[in-house]
């Protein structure tokens, strides 16, 4: 990949900054520029620039595509693709390649942590040990997991991981998504209303599209009820944040475990005082295994196409 | 439960077992005893504990134990000569003199399986949170640092990770089979192998157990045997990027020792429930970032409550009416 231009749209793991530097490519640091002159930047080295590294934040959107007449291949650092343009990539003739399978373990196992730090209230059972408040023989009760009802909007890759990993806690597993799906054992729903009716614990493991923003609104919420606890490792659109931060607040929903916000790194301040609720900043794949696994395939992917070899995991 | 038995119009009211507690009872826990059982509270009385036994509790024959906390041995045996069981609500139950009990043919029943779907629970959540530093990423986030500092330091990977359990009984067991389903492979050290798990590794020592494990995970019961089952040996062979879980009693861990190799980057971190001794946490832990500490919350869920008095009340009901026991402990 000598002297190719990548435009890399976010701090990257050193791990794939070395190897691209290694394999020759010349790199443009996206995020190095202020937010106000990156389309500038990238028309500065449009002549330069054949691929693009993006992340979940910033992938390819129209304008940046506009702007790089000699833009070749997206390769995303993540499985979802809600920031690329995937039309205007098919249009353009651009391949878009993500990061499927490598991560799907890593979330699904954030997504039960989350879950079970939210219903046993780990982090405040952390909090009070190391304040010297703990008193002798006092115990504070907390809701068990084990075989709560557990729905997961979208049986993808990830959905089924979760699904897997619940079974294992007794828990029945229910499902909505676009069409049934051949798994005897899980009950289906045809609405994500239903779904959230018929559950103690709701998943949002589905891509981010027109169709499934905000697919976790007020019905939804309310559906769930004071008791449910809604878990979210997908995407921040998927619930309608301002109706969520309410229902924690005013007690409608029982609690949230969530790794992704509206607005990265913006989280709502009114959740900072709640203990019925586990905020973390996008880790769902931030393990060292997964994320040099993910820079691997990032880096196979932009090999094969630079030496017209079959890309590994092509969306467009 | 008191049962009529006669024919006439008027039941006849058969008077309710008596059962001695000598620790304070909460409101929950005799709501739903007392209308089983005569519950005779030591600490409404306003003789001291010696003086009310001697006067009250002479053919006193049930002791409800809930806390395992104090020592029930022999010298509380020798005031209560005509008891014969001692239900308790833990299911650890290195409080009771188990020797001294058989001794005197008292049985002892403990909480049997009602708290293990959540100890297991808790264990895998204590695991995810130190391999994936959910705690810590959840104080970044609320302290404002994800808006000034960017991205948090990556964690560990659980699935994958080879998983080592020290006991594998009840609680052992079920941990199992949610790691399994995490892609965890299985090892173990219990007295002896245990036949009806052969897709799990054994492990005749716990030494060798550390050396084949990232994780440990401590689920047996505090005995002579098990006192400092972890120690420094076990956590060199653990090595420095390995985890101890602890939700039995912290002396299976020489805790001193723990908190040096913790400093000392000899282990990588650790999930504790539990203390030596409790409430008091070695003040070097609560500045670390790689351990989640816990207050001893592992099974304190509604659920298992209800079904730990469910199964006492089943316990004194079988000693009462001259039936087996449901979960005795065995002597």
């Amino acid at each position: 990949m000598d002297k190719i231009g990548v435009l890399v749209t976010h701090k990257p793991l050193p791990y794939l900054e070395q190897e691209l530097t290694r394999r020759g490519c010349r790199l443009f640091r996206l995020w190095e520029s202020p937010e106000s002159r990156r389309l500038e930047f990238c028309r500065e080295n449009s002549s330069e620039i054949r691929a693009i590294v993006g992340n979940s934040n910033f992938g390819a959107d129209a304008a940046t595509i506009d702007a790089l007449p000699k833009l070749e291949i997206v390769a995303s650092f993540s499985v979802g693709l809600d920031k690329v343009d995937l039309p205007k990539c098919k249009e353009r003739g651009i391949r878009v390649t993500n990061t499927p399978d490598v991560l799907t373990d890593d979330v699904a196992d954030l997504a039960i942590g989350l879950t079970i730090s939210v219903m046993r209230r780990i982090p405040s059972a952390d909090k009070y040990a190391r304040s010297g408040a703990w008193k002798k023989g006092e115990y504070t009760l907390t809701t068990r997991f084990s075989g709560k009802r557990v729905g997961i909007l979208g049986l993808g890759r990830i959905g089924l991981a979760i699904a897997k990993r619940a079974e294992a806690f007794d828990c029945p597993i229910s499902y909505y998504s676009r069409s049934e799906k051949p798994h005897p054992n899980y009950t289906y729903y045809s609405t994500p209303i239903d779904l959230a009716s018929n559950c103690d614990i709701l998943v949002v493991a589905c891509a981010l599209t027109e169709e499934t923003r905000h697919i976790v609104n007020r019905a939804v919420i309310d559906a769930l009820g004071p008791k449910g606890v809604l878990i979210n490792i997908g995407r921040g659109p998927h619930v309608d944040e301002p109706e969520l931060v309410a229902a924690l607040v005013e007690g409608r929903l029982g609690g949230a475990g969530l790794d992704v916000f509206d607005n990265e790194p913006h989280v709502p301040e009114e959740l900072f005082a709640l203990d019925n609720v586990v905020l973390v900043p996008h880790v769902a794949s931030a393990t060292i295994e997964t994320r040099t696994a993910m820079a691997d395939l990032v880096l196979g992917n932009l090999e094969a196409h630079f030496l017209k070899k079959p890309l590994l995991t092509a969306v467009v | 439960m008191a049962t009529t038995t006669c024919t006439t119009n008027t039941p006849k009211i058969e008077k309710k077992p008596k059962v001695l507690v000598l620790q304070r009872i909460n409101a929950y826990f005799e709501g739903v005893l007392s209308p089983h059982f005569d519950l005779l509270k030591a600490d409404e009385s306003s003789l001291p504990i010696p003086a009310f036994l001697s006067t009250h509790c002479r053919h006193i024959r049930a002791l409800l134990v809930m806390a395992p906390i104090g020592t029930f041995g022999s010298s509380l045996l020798d005031q209560l000569p005509s008891l014969g069981l001692i239900a308790c609500t833990s299911a650890g139950v290195n409080h009771i003199d188990i020797d001294a009990c058989r001794k005197r043919s008292v049985a002892v029943t403990n909480a049997g399986e009602m708290f293990t779907p959540d100890a297991a629970d808790y264990t895998v959540g204590l695991l995810v949170d130190v391999l994936r530093r959910v705690v810590m990423a959840d104080r970044y986030v609320r302290n404002g640092s994800w808006m000034l500092k960017g991205d948090y330091p990556l964690g560990s990977k659980v699935s994958g990770k080879r998983v080592g359990i020290v006991g594998l009984g009840s609680i052992g067991s079920h941990v199992a089979k949610r790691l399994t389903a995490f892609g965890c492979p299985i090892s173990y050290f219990s007295r002896a192998p245990k036949p009806n798990y052969p897709s799990y590794t054994y492990f005749p020592n716990v030494l060798d157990l550390a050396r084949e494990s990232d994780v440990l995970i401590l689920s047996c019961a505090l005995t002579d045997e098990t006192r400092n089952i972890i120690n420094r040996d076990v956590m060199i062979a653990l090595g420095k990027d390995g985890v101890v879980i602890n939700v039995g009693r912290g002396a299976l861990i020489d805790e001193p020792e723990l908190v040096r190799c913790l400093k000392e980057g000899v282990i990588g971190g650790a999930g504790l429930d539990v203390f030596v001794n409790e409430p008091e946490v070695p003040e070097e832990l609560t500045h670390m970032e790689n351990v989640v500490l816990s207050d001893h919350r592992a099974v304190t869920t509604p659920e298992s409550f209800k079904n730990v008095l469910e199964l006492a009340i089943a316990n004194l009901d079988a000693f009462f009416s001259g039936k087996l026991l449901l979960s005795p402990v065995s002597c």
